[in-house]
């Protein structure tokens, strides 16, 4: 461990680390910070590499590939590149009964991609989500923090057109 | 005030969230001075327990009675947790959001008197990562109510102290399952733990830990206010409260709402929700979200409480109903719901990892008209092998609620799906 320490390299930016502290002094265990530190290095950098992993699972004083199982455990943290936006679409059966299969047609048609990929811009990110909890307003779709509910597939249009 | 909607009558649909002067003047908190002043924790645990508040998160468990185990007095590990499930993944399910982000201080309020009852240090609310704006509106709430000495170390000048922490994850439906869940807050893989020993004595941190879901919770305070005889009179049934059921699907008018434990669908498809959309016939319900069997319109009017829906051996579980209707294909929605536990399964038990996706994987074949009987047969035999008993958790079983229901009820719509090798719907 102690020579792993050594080999990790300065990935993490100062404003991270002090982000990463301040999550680990309030957590009553460093463990229990876990989730807020890969959170915090995905709000800096969009995902979480493997570089900066080795070094927060440092500072959390776990092994990196600890840390990795609780990172790839959970689904929206991201452990490969995506794109400047993250576009979640419900995939919930109340989104399903009220015709998502165009929504889903209308942002694959669109962007270029199917689920699971980024555009070649680097823009966009299409990932099929578990349920939103916008059940009554079905269908349902989330673009980084901000939901978008009734969808249609030309609202989808109008909403890709503001990014 | 009394009301027969004590749950929701601070909440204005599609407005901002009643804050600390609003909720104390509708009568907010004084369940929680009433407990701290007049009652010691047991005495709280008695009144809830006498109310027949049965736990709103899907299992239909006596609150009371969960409570009630926890090691007590001098001798009892320190600290003991209050946990909120507040993780509401389940499809078909908004109904803690539709509370919460109305009204947090009432969650708040029983969070501090669950403390209370079990002489808990902290709480945790466990709250799922999209719902941010509800994040948000908790954090809000929860420095105001600090800021009045409702939160913190001697609140009230009772000599009680607690505090309450927001934990914010990061997308898992298996969180929900309560052992899972302490697993998660304390940075692990949220991982079910196997019992006994039972959380109510080792828990979070292998310290006496309740957990509670967000509407249970909520019913706590009003108890205090008004009693046990009045609580239970709120309800049509021996259940005591309200409910808060909603609905979606091809109906008029989806929505949650506020009405006494134990009314019926009917009511709720004709009177709430508006009935059908246009061109769109009723075929069948899942009354308890995705976690519940079909039921189809010869039950519209049973009650929709625990018992009942038990009765006619379906599930209230969190009474967020969704409808099926006639144009979609009973086969697609159980895809649908199938896609989604073998997704959420969290692999550890090899009946969940391994059996889910192989159901997946038949339902597919079925809806692109590459359906053979035996396909239908090894359907039939996993909703047993992934029966109740036989996985870890609940997760499979509950899956299995769904698709043993739709063979059931619709097994002449997966037949066809074979002999016509493509799906009708399509």
């Amino acid at each position: 461990m102690c020579l792993r320490m050594l080999t990790v390299r300065d990935m993490l930016s100062q404003e991270e680390k002090i982000e990463i502290e301040q999550h680990i002094s309030k957590a009553p265990t460093m463990k229990a910070a876990a989730i807020d530190v890969l959170k915090t290095v995905q709000r800096h950098r969009g995902w979480v590499p493997d570089d900066a992993l080795e070094e927060a699972a440092v500072m959390l004083s776990m092994t990196p590939a600890e840390l990795d199982s609780i990172a790839t455990f959970f689904s929206l943290i991201y452990r490969k590149p995506v794109g400047k936006h993250v576009i979640l679409v419900c995939d919930g059966v109340c989104c399903w009964l009220v015709g998502y299969e165009d929504i889903r047609k209308r942002l694959m048609d669109r962007l270029g991609i199917t689920f699971g990929e980024t555009t070649n811009d680097g823009k966009f990110t299409l990932i099929q989500s578990a349920c939103l909890g916008a059940c009554e307003n079905a269908p349902a779709m989330m673009i980084d923090d901000q939901l978008y509910i009734k969808l249609t597939p030309d609202m989808v249009d109008a909403v890709l057109v503001g990014y | 005030m009394i009301t027969d909607k004590p749950l929701t009558g601070n909440i204005k649909p599609g407005g901002p969230p009643c804050n600390l002067k609003e909720y104390e003047m509708s009568g907010g908190y004084l369940g929680l001075r009433k407990a701290l002043a007049e009652h010691d924790p047991h005495k709280v645990v008695d009144l809830v327990n006498a109310a027949n508040l049965l736990g709103r998160g899907g299992a239909g468990f006596p609150a009371g009675k969960k409570w009630s185990v926890v090691p007590m007095g001098n001798s009892a590990p320190h600290p003991k947790y209050v946990v909120c499930n507040f993780d509401e993944m389940e499809p078909g399910s908004f109904k803690d959001r539709f509370l919460v982000e109305g009204d947090p201080h009432q969650l708040i309020e029983g969070m501090i008197i669950a403390g209370y009852a079990i002489e808990a240090d902290i709480g945790y609310i466990f709250i799922r990562k999209d719902y941010i704006e509800i994040d948000r509106i908790l954090k809000d709430a929860i420095k105001e109510a600090y800021a009045k000495k409702y939160l913190g170390r001697d609140i009230l000048g009772s000599g009680f102290n607690f505090e309450l922490h927001v934990h914010s994850s990061a997308g898992r439906y298996i969180c929900g399952e309560s052992s899972a869940l302490l697993n998660a807050l304390e940075g692990g893989r949220a991982i079910p733990r196997g019992r006994p020993p039972h959380m109510s004595s080792v828990g979070l941190w292998g310290k006496p830990t309740i957990v509670n879901n967000v509407e249970t919770i909520c019913n706590v305070p009003h108890i205090l206010a008004h009693g046990p005889e009045w609580f239970k009179g709120l309800s049509y049934t021996n259940e005591g409260g309200t409910k808060i059921y909603s609905m979606s699907g091809r109906i008029r008018k989806p929505g949650a709402w506020e009405l006494p434990m134990g009314t019926t669908l009917r009511e709720l498809l004709d009177g709430y929700a508006g009935g059908m959309q246009d061109g769109y016939k009723f075929r069948a319900a899942m009354p308890g979200g995705a976690s519940s069997e079909l039921i189809t319109a010869e039950h519209l009017d049973t009650k929709m409480d625990f018992a009942s829906m038990r009765s006619i051996k379906s599930h209230l579980g969190t009474g967020t109903v969704i409808v099926l209707d006639n144009r979609n294909c009973p086969v697609g929605m159980i895809l649908s719901l199938q896609r989604y536990f073998s997704r959420e399964s969290c692999g550890w038990c090899t009946p969940c990892r391994e059996g889910l996706p192989w159901i997946v994987q038949i339902l597919e074949s079925l809806e692109d008209g590459k359906g053979t009987p035996d396909g239908i047969e090894i359907l039939l035999e996993h909703t047993e092998m992934l029966g109740t008993g036989n996985t870890f958790c609940t997760l499979a079983p509950a899956a299995m609620f769904s698709l043993k229901s739709a063979l059931n009820l619709f097994r002449e719509d997966f037949d066809k799906h074979v002999y016509m090798q493509r799906c009708p719907w399509k």
